[in-house]
């Protein structure tokens, strides 16, 4: 990602940014709400346009003006904050539909993936299950396998657990940690200092649209060279202690 | 009190009520067959200018304005001029294949063009209030605009106005009556003329009980549906 810029009309939200991810690697975004962390992931898969600068995934330029986002999307797996699971369908059925319809797979390979999916969560009993029925940890974790059923080589999570009750955190983060393990290119949004700390290979922290610094979780949370960031985690950290 | 005395007698006789019963039920099959094929023709037209409607881009201008163009025209022209139109326009145009139809069929092409247009609105409303981050999560999974659409939208945005727009059907099945006025031989004209030849006005009623009898169980069914989705939603929010 090269000197990547985004404008809300006037505002700009992103400037200049210059990110670097290697395969297998789980980069963290931190930084105050409005610091442009989910804005950077949606500009990603292309929810948002980029209006200056450069992205490349795996070798080819997403930013120019030719790209196939369908082509493009199926192999960037996006979770939100909110789960935007269907809640028309049932568990089964959402996790299910992408692969049919934008991977064309028959309907019994895509349904032996979404319950083997499920069974890894633990959620193979809700699969004929409405999303309402289900808790928000349980949400999220199934909206998590709905993107990993497309086999992505890269996975965004904005905030996966700011909706969560502080209970539910931690079943949502093992499963993120266990795609870790196994492996899976990540970026998140997150405020999961925790998670930050023992997970990310790399912290970058924004601040106003730019990322302000950048390196490993141990030098980011024990010597930050920012003031900005310093201050930053000060916060975090009393608010957790408070919690 | 005379006067009133009269008025009554002349509505409310049960010997012409029985009298005029088969004249009018025969009229009555008329409404129904158009109101079913309306209503049919109407569900899918109708959604298929919803969708055209909301086409995202600058190459969809042309057909959007269209679809704009028509629910304007429909929805500001009284029905009774649209079937001016169509029931003495087309049989002028001396088109083969739509220029030798029934009034019948030009009833229910009334209905269906005026009655399209607004249920276009019920379901773009519909479509509108799906919360855009279904269509960011559809998106992103790689499904295009049309199986985002076709999946994800369109089947929660048709639930919600399933109210709505059984209202707008309640609305078309009264409004078959109305299509008389090009000679289509249905309730309303055949007690008209059942009146005239008898000097009785009984067979009014008995076209208002059928419409009413048809009617009520649909608004009935539409007050259930609404009273359904406000418990749901209630026991979401605790």
């Amino acid at each position: 990602m090269r000197g990547v810029s985004k404008w809300f009309g006037e505002l700009q939200v992103l400037d200049s940014i210059d990110l670097d991810v290697a395969e297998h690697n789980v980069v963290c975004l931190i930084g105050a709400s409005g610091s442009g962390k989910s804005t950077l992931l949606r500009c990603l898969n292309l929810l948002e346009r980029v209006e200056e600068g450069e992205i490349v995934i795996d070798g080819q330029s997403i930013t120019h003006e030719r790209v196939d986002v369908n082509v493009l999307r199926k192999k960037i797996g996006i979770v939100f904050q909110a789960y935007n699971l269907f809640p028309h369908m049932t568990v089964l059925q959402n996790v299910m539909l992408a692969p049919r319809k934008a991977r064309g797979m028959s309907r019994d390979d895509a349904e032996g993936r979404a319950r083997q999916l499920l069974h890894r969560i633990g959620l193979e009993a809700k699969a004929d299950e409405f999303p309402d029925r289900l808790s928000g940890g349980q949400q999220q974790r199934v909206a998590i396998v709905r993107a990993l059923a497309m086999e992505p080589k890269l996975m965004l999570l904005d905030e996966i657990t700011s909706a969560l009750d502080p209970q539910l955190v931690s079943d949502v983060m093992n499963l993120v940690r266990e795609l870790a393990d196994s492996g899976m290119t990540m970026i998140l949004a997150t405020h999961e200092m925790g998670f930050a700390r023992e997970c990310a290979d790399t912290v970058c922290f924004l601040d106003g649209g730019v990322i302000l610094e950048e390196g490993p979780p141990g030098q980011i949370f024990t010597s930050p060279r920012e003031p900005r960031t310093r201050e930053f985690l000060a916060r975090v950290l009393e608010a957790e202690k408070l919690a | 009190m005379h006067a009133l005395h009269e008025v009554l007698h002349a509505f409310l006789n049960l010997h012409t009520f029985t009298l005029a019963m088969p004249d009018v039920w025969a009229g009555f099959q008329v409404n129904l067959r158009m109101m079913v094929v309306a209503e049919v023709l109407v569900l899918v037209l109708a959604l298929m200018i919803a969708v055209v409607r909301g086409l995202p881009g600058r190459g969809a201008k042309p057909l959007r304005a269209l679809a704009i163009a028509y629910t304007d025209f429909f929805r500001g022209t009284p029905i009774i001029i649209v079937a001016f139109f169509i029931g003495f326009g087309l049989p002028g145009l001396q088109l083969g294949f739509i220029s030798n139809r029934s009034f019948t069929t030009y009833g229910i092409i009334t209905l269906t063009l005026v009655y399209t247009a607004y249920v276009t609105e019920v379901y773009r409303a519909g479509i509108e209030s799906v919360h855009a981050s279904q269509r960011a999560a559809a998106r992103s999974l790689g499904l295009s605009y049309g199986q985002t659409m076709w999946y994800v939208i369109i089947p929660q945005a048709v639930r919600r106005v399933i109210p709505p727009l059984l209202n707008d059907f309640i609305g078309l099945q009264k409004d078959t009556a109305i299509v008389s006025v090009i000679g289509v031989a249905e309730a309303a004209s055949l007690s008209q003329q059942f009146s005239t030849q008898n000097g009785d006005f009984g067979s009014y009623l008995v076209a208002a009980v059928f419409f009413i009898l048809i009617t009520i169980p649909l608004a009935r069914f539409t007050d259930h549906l609404v009273a359904q989705r406000e418990g749901r939603e209630r026991a979401q929010a605790f």
